[in-house]
């Protein structure tokens, strides 16, 4: 909350809204958990009361109101369930709640995101979760009462036992003197007791011992009007001066005027107030108090939890780009002084040691930059829990997701496109794949329908898979709705995959009825669409009863890969070492070469063909005999090709980089997939095999 | 040569009207706007790229950033001569392309004003589509090239060379 020091509006709504959505993202995960649990964890209930509690506080300071308001009625609840701790309250129902809650607030935040007014009427939100929570209080109240009210006793034994909260700030002794502050808001500022609140918690870093009035900020209005009326006291022991204490007081947001007083008698000041304003009996005002320090101690907790999470830090993603290239830079830099020509023929025992030092360094910089740029695809996964289990509900069937390989890590970039696509997968898979609880018995299936989702690394691209178990797609029935749309011919004479890829066409649906979730034909549409914008490609494949697959293959554009160097002549190519099965020397024997001029090797009873780099790519190199140079087996996209080169150079981690715009537009060259930067600072080319093969099966095709 | 220029940019940084960077090719001056250039660099090791023009060279490490680079010699079918320590790369940025322009040489910065520079004579068929106008400075005649038909109208040559 040390945010709320910082006036400047647009860092500050920044920060709240990439808090607000970890907070979320934060909330559902709980959410999920717990319903998975059947069931909220005392653990789990602090939490969600934290986390609408910090909303609640940054969406007052940022005046929107109706996301405060939404929180804070949510908090009530959760207030009143850790507290008295209700044994029987439905966990389904408050999950529901909540996740309406959550949609809200997310609605809100993204309208602010745009820019737009958040203003979004909260009432009808707030009017059902106070209504639940009188329900709760209710029920809840009659049998919970005793053993609450004996509870709370041992709770307020347990903390006699503990001392008043205990600031950093112990450590400087300093000379402590008591005060006594009241302070106005300025008129109309609203939101008076959470205001209230902030003082306080800043000066909590600095006060031993505080005390305020109205005691209770958070579940009494009236306390509110209080503090417009009467203003806002507070009672504290601090080692600040009368001065620093001032300025920290006028700090806060919409204080209009403060009154500090040193005071002496800080005890009678406590009770006398008390007596006064609030009728309340000793015993009541002993609660509220001991209440406070309670909540000091949440927050506390809530601190150190922050802390945690700071951890984290959003950084954007331009700044990444330079550090990468300054870096590339740096490494170039190195080679160059190391290797010196200036140094050539001395004996430099020492500084060689340097040298190898620094270029241990500066590998491992290397290595933490380009792993900065990844992320795993667990957080997009994640998120699909949520679709599934609203649509799960919805339809009335049985799904459970199983997720693989979510610590595949993949470019930012492409995370980014790889959400939207994978959300209409889902939803495509759970409503027209898995078929509903009864059918599924019928077939002989078990009840609960699963869609695996998986992510995988192959060569240089990542493969995501989601697969479910139902019904497949219909092959006829695709076929015949494409011959009514005028798509394709009646016997085009087209094989399963190639009918299947017809359901990514727009407007496509076999769908008879358009549904909340699907029906509309335009998911597929945007799977291939987004996929297709990072280069990526989309397949199909189903068995009619057992079910569909559905491949999304993506480059790694930006990613690391591990690359093996190779070079032809001057020139240096890289391979992407996943797509290379081996690399040999040729023997005379095992090559053949057809009519045609075409070059194969023969290795282990199987033909290959071969391709040579330097014919290929028109490099002059002096090694032309097979017999010289060396063959790489490669393979990508299920093809295969011996790959002629004339020396392996090493393998080393490269970041692909994408060949000039410039140079992209005046040609497309279907071997190359980018390129990268050596350790020398030289150019080296990435070599796309699937791309290779495709072009000479072209070749071969257009001779025929 | 690079310093020289960067005291050149540095004492004229506040106007750029007007003013052009001036280079030679074989014998014939000419001149590219100079809010157009990035920067002035010596010849790099060149990563040639297949398939490519003749005139496009390949591909160079400009600090982390790959830029293709144009030998202009070729660009306007001169014979090609073999680049050493007075050729220099003149790094501009046209729109989001960032191209090099491999010269000869980089002889200076120039103040053309307007009133200086005429069309260039309508003769022959497209021959000088890449010049933009003929500045006079002094005695001198630069041919100031339009760089965006520099780098956007091969996409015609490629067609004419398919037919």
């Amino acid at each position: 909350m040390s945010d709320f020091v910082n006036y400047c509006r647009e860092p500050m709504l920044e920060m709240y809204i990439f808090e607000a959505n970890q907070l979320m993202e934060q909330l559902e995960e709980i959410l999920l958990n717990c319903e998975k649990a059947c069931g909220i964890s005392k653990d789990n209930i602090n939490e969600i009361f934290r986390i609408m509690h910090t909303i609640k506080g940054s969406s007052a300071m940022m005046m929107f109101s109706n996301i405060a308001s939404v929180s804070h009625n949510v908090e009530d609840l959760f207030y009143f369930i850790r507290e008295k701790y209700p044994q029987h309250f439905d966990c389904t129902k408050i999950c529901d709640l909540i996740f309406a809650a959550m949609d809200f607030i997310k609605r809100q935040i993204c309208l602010i995101e745009a820019g737009k007014p958040a203003d979004e009427d909260e009432a009808p939100l707030a009017e059902r979760i106070k209504e639940y929570l009188e329900e709760i209080k209710k029920t809840g109240h009659s049998s919970g009462q005793q053993e609450c009210a004996s509870r709370f006793k041992d709770k307020k034994e347990e903390q006699e036992a503990q001392k008043f909260y205990i600031s950093k700030y112990e450590a400087n002794q300093r000379p402590e003197k008591k005060y006594s502050a009241k302070i106005f808001f300025a008129d109309d500022c609203q939101m008076e007791n959470i205001r209230a609140f902030t003082v306080v918690h800043n000066l909590k870093e600095h006060c031993r011992e505080i005390c305020h009035l109205p005691e209770d900020l958070f579940n009494n209005d009236s306390s509110r009007e209080y503090i417009v009326k009467n203003g806002f006291t507070i009672y504290m022991v601090s080692d600040l001066s009368y001065e620093e204490l001032l300025k920290l007081l006028n700090e806060a947001l919409f204080v209009k005027q403060v009154e500090l007083k040193e005071t002496e008698q800080f005890d009678l000041l406590i009770s006398e107030p008390e007596s006064e304003s609030i009728p309340a009996d000793k015993d009541n005002a002993e609660k509220t108090r001991t209440g406070e320090r309670k909540s000091f101690e949440a927050s506390e907790t809530e601190d150190s939890a922050r802390n945690i999470r700071q951890n984290l830090i959003s950084v954007n993603i331009q700044k990444l780009d330079k550090l990468m290239d300054i870096v590339g830079e740096l490494v170039i830099a190195e080679s160059m002084v190391t290797h010196n020509p200036d140094l050539e023929g001395l004996q430099l025992d020492n500084f060689n040691k340097s040298a190898r030092q620094l270029a241990k360094l500066t590998d491992e910089l290397q290595d933490i930059v380009m792993s900065i740029r990844m992320l795993p695809v667990a957080a997009t996964f994640n998120k699909m829990h949520r679709i599934v289990r609203d649509m799960s509900k919805k339809l009335g069937k049985e799904v459970k997701l199983l997720v693989a390989g979510e610590e595949t890590e993949v470019d930012k970039n492409i995370i980014d496109h790889l959400s939207d696509p994978l959300m209409h997968l889902v939803r495509n898979a759970i409503d027209h794949g898995i078929e509903t609880p009864q059918q599924r018995e019928a077939c002989g299936k078990p009840r609960e329908g699963s869609i695996l989702m998986e992510a995988r690394n192959e060569g240089s691209d990542v493969v995501v898979t989601i697969k479910d178990d139902g019904k497949g797609l219909d092959r006829e029935k695709i076929l015949e709705r494409a011959v009514t749309n005028g798509l394709i011919n009646k016997d085009a004479g087209m094989t399963d995959r190639e009918i299947f890829n017809l359901i990514m066409l727009p407007g496509f649906s076999t769908k008879e009825a358009v549904t909340e979730f699907s029906g509309r034909g335009v998911g597929m549409d945007v799977v291939l669409k987004n996929i297709e914008a990072v280069g990526g490609t989309v397949c199909v494949d189903s068995v009619k009863g057992k079910g569909t697959a559905i491949t999304l293959r993506i480059p790694l554009t930006l990613a690391i890969i591990d690359g093996m160097n190779i070079g032809v002549g001057k020139a240096r190519y890289t391979i992407p070492i996943n797509s290379i099965r081996e690399s040999f020397r040729p023997v005379e024997s095992q090559l053949i070469s057809d009519p045609d001029g075409n070059e194969m090797i023969m290795v282990r009873g199987q033909c290959y063909p071969i391709i040579r780099l330097h014919e290929r790519f028109k490099v002059e190199t002096d090694v032309k005999d097979f017999t010289k140079g060396i063959l790489i087996m490669a393979e990508q996209e299920g093809k295969t090709a011996c790959i002629f080169a004339d020396e392996l150079l090493g393998q080393q981690q490269v970041v692909v980089k994408a060949l000039p715009d410039y140079i992209k537009r005046r040609r497309d060259i279907p071997g190359l997939s980018g390129c990268t930067l050596l350790g020398d600072g030289s150019i080296s080319l990435i070599i796309h095999i699937g791309g290779l093969l495709k072009e000479r099966m072209q070749k071969e095709r257009n001779k025929k | 040569m690079s310093e020289e220029m960067q005291a050149v940019f540095g004492e004229q940084e506040d106007t750029q009207k007007d003013k052009y960077l001036t280079f030679c090719i074989g014998s014939e001056a000419y001149a590219i706007e100079i809010r157009f250039v990035t920067e002035i660099i010596g010849i790099q090791p060149i990563t040639e790229v297949p398939e490519l023009p003749e005139y496009i060279r390949g591909i160079i490490n400009l600090r982390g950033k790959i830029i293709p680079v144009m030998d202009v010699r070729l660009r306007f079918k001169k014979p090609f001569k073999d680049y050493n320590d007075r050729t220099c790369i003149i790094v501009v940025d046209i729109g989001a392309v960032s191209i090099g322009f491999i010269v000869d040489t980089v002889s200076e910065v120039l103040l053309i004003p307007e009133a200086e520079i005429v069309n260039p004579p309508e003769i022959s068929k497209g021959g000088n589509r890449y010049i933009k106008g003929i500045g006079k400075a002094g005695s001198e005649v630069k041919l100031i090239l339009d760089c965006d038909r520099l780098i956007n109208e091969d996409d015609m040559e490629c067609l004419e060379k398919l037919i």
